[in-house]
């Protein structure tokens, strides 16, 4: 039993680990709002990768090449193995994998409000690979130093392959700006429509993100909405220029005073009603995945008859009937080194 | 739903020697129904770009670990024995190669 003087203690702990800039581990003691807050941020970060991988997906089948077919293909298995890495963070704080899917098919956690946009024209694969995943960049390199250990980690190995999807999204992009005036008048269109989104995904304006103070003394985040939402804009106008495609803001200035750019309000009430539900592909994004975990319940059943019979057999002395079963890792890994 | 697809895959953990010559190291955890799919998993989930010439996995449930509580009493003994570590001798300048 806990006392309150342990309590304390503990408390003490885990802020001095903090102030070091030190990592909290899965088994440390921490306060139940350290763990909710993460829960909710990490959950919130897996299901928009997963459900990222459904506005994309969407133009597989109709690449325009087998080279643009192949990128996407290995984009969007990116997407699903970044969903994993941060589930499995996520899991490490004590909720289960089949809660997470849960929570996100009934709406009781979020994802990004960025996966509600339709995927309209081909260039829109571009787009999204330049603005959302350069956005998604700058958001997570900080989040790579962020002080809940398993959650730093996984951002580590996201933001090594973040920068192949961004990189293939602009090629996309500046190939389509070679072509023709159609291809250029596409290009224009999606960044058209992708612009203001994306300034959103840094999430609301820092008055009125009510967690960031509690997040920033935590060390879970470093830096505001606000900040990072600048950096995006200073970082993204001059790869802008060098397309040869306008953003569009009329307020879009260079401030020579504050070595930076100006720039115009987001619509913060289209931002909160499309995190309210109401955006063009809320819907279809939760059915469709709803869809996908249903109709693979019969798979995770039979692996699970197939694993339990398999072990069964072995508990009984009989012959497993594959061998790779009976191969645990260190046996297959001696094959492997001796091959 | 069954009670049985309620039932999670268990958990496993994944370690990957990164080259011949080097050790496997831990990179994350997943879910499968059995160590050959674990290892299938492991594959597509953690080695996409070469990261690996060589996959362990291990049921998490399997892992006997120390426990945060006892960090100080299990690590203390080594704490004071200051002679272990070169450092701890002093030897002149002038003797080369030590």
């Amino acid at each position: 039993m806990t006392s309150a003087v342990d309590e304390a203690g503990l408390e003490a702990h885990f802020e001095a680990t903090i102030a070091h800039k030190d990592r909290i581990e899965p088994r440390d003691w921490m306060p139940e709002k350290y763990r909710r807050t993460l829960v909710r941020q990490i959950a919130q970060h897996a299901h928009s990768e997963i459900i990222g991988m459904q506005p994309e997906g969407n133009w597989i089948s109709r690449a325009p090449s087998l080279r643009r077919k192949a990128i996407l293909l290995a984009k969007v298995q990116d997407e699903a193995g970044h969903g994993l890495y941060l589930y499995s963070a996520t899991e490490t704080l004590g909720v289960t994998r089949t809660e997470l899917t849960e929570r996100l098919i009934s709406g009781a956690q979020k994802y990004s409000s960025i996966f509600n946009y339709p995927t309209l024209s081909y260039a829109d694969v571009g787009t999204i690979g330049w603005l959302v995943d350069g956005a998604a960049i700058c958001n997570q390199v900080p989040l790579c130093r962020t002080s809940f250990g398993p959650y730093g980690r996984a951002m580590i190995r996201i933001c090594k392959e973040e920068s192949f999807h961004q990189r293939q999204g602009y090629e996309l992009l500046m190939t389509m700006m070679r072509g023709t005036d159609e291809q250029r008048a596409m290009v224009q269109e999606s960044v058209d429509r992708f612009w203001w989104p994306s300034l959103m995904m840094f999430g609301p304006p820092d008055e009125a993100s009510p967690n960031t103070a509690q997040s920033m003394a935590w060390g879970i985040k470093t830096h505001t909405n606000d900040e990072l939402r600048r950096r995006f804009v200073d970082m993204t106008v001059p790869q802008a220029e060098a397309l040869g495609v306008t953003l569009p803001d009329p307020d879009l200035a260079w401030n020579e005073e504050r070595q930076a750019h100006d720039f115009g309000e987001v619509d913060w009430d289209e931002f909160w009603k499309v995190v309210g539900g109401d955006g063009p592909c809320n819907a279809q994004r939760v059915a469709h995945r709803k869809k996908a975990w249903d109709d693979g319940a019969w798979v995770r059943e039979a692996a699970t008859a197939f694993a339990r019979k398999q072990e069964e057999t072995a508990d009984h002395g009989g012959a497993p009937t594959t061998p790779t079963t009976s191969a645990g890792p260190a046996s297959r890994t001696a094959e492997e080194e001796t091959a | 739903m069954t009670d049985e697809v309620r039932a999670e895959w268990p958990l496993y953990e994944v370690f990957v020697r990164g080259k011949r010559g080097l050790n496997h190291v831990h990179v994350g955890s997943l879910h499968a129904p059995d160590g050959a799919l674990a290892l299938r998993h492991a594959r597509d989930v953690y080695t996409r770009r070469n990261e690996g010439v060589s996959i362990w996995v291990v049921r998490s449930d399997a892992i006997a670990a120390s426990s945060p509580d006892e960090k100080d009493p299990l690590f203390a003994p080594s704490g004071d024995k200051v002679y272990r570590h070169p450092t701890f001798y002093s030897i002149p300048e002038n003797v080369p190669h030590m």
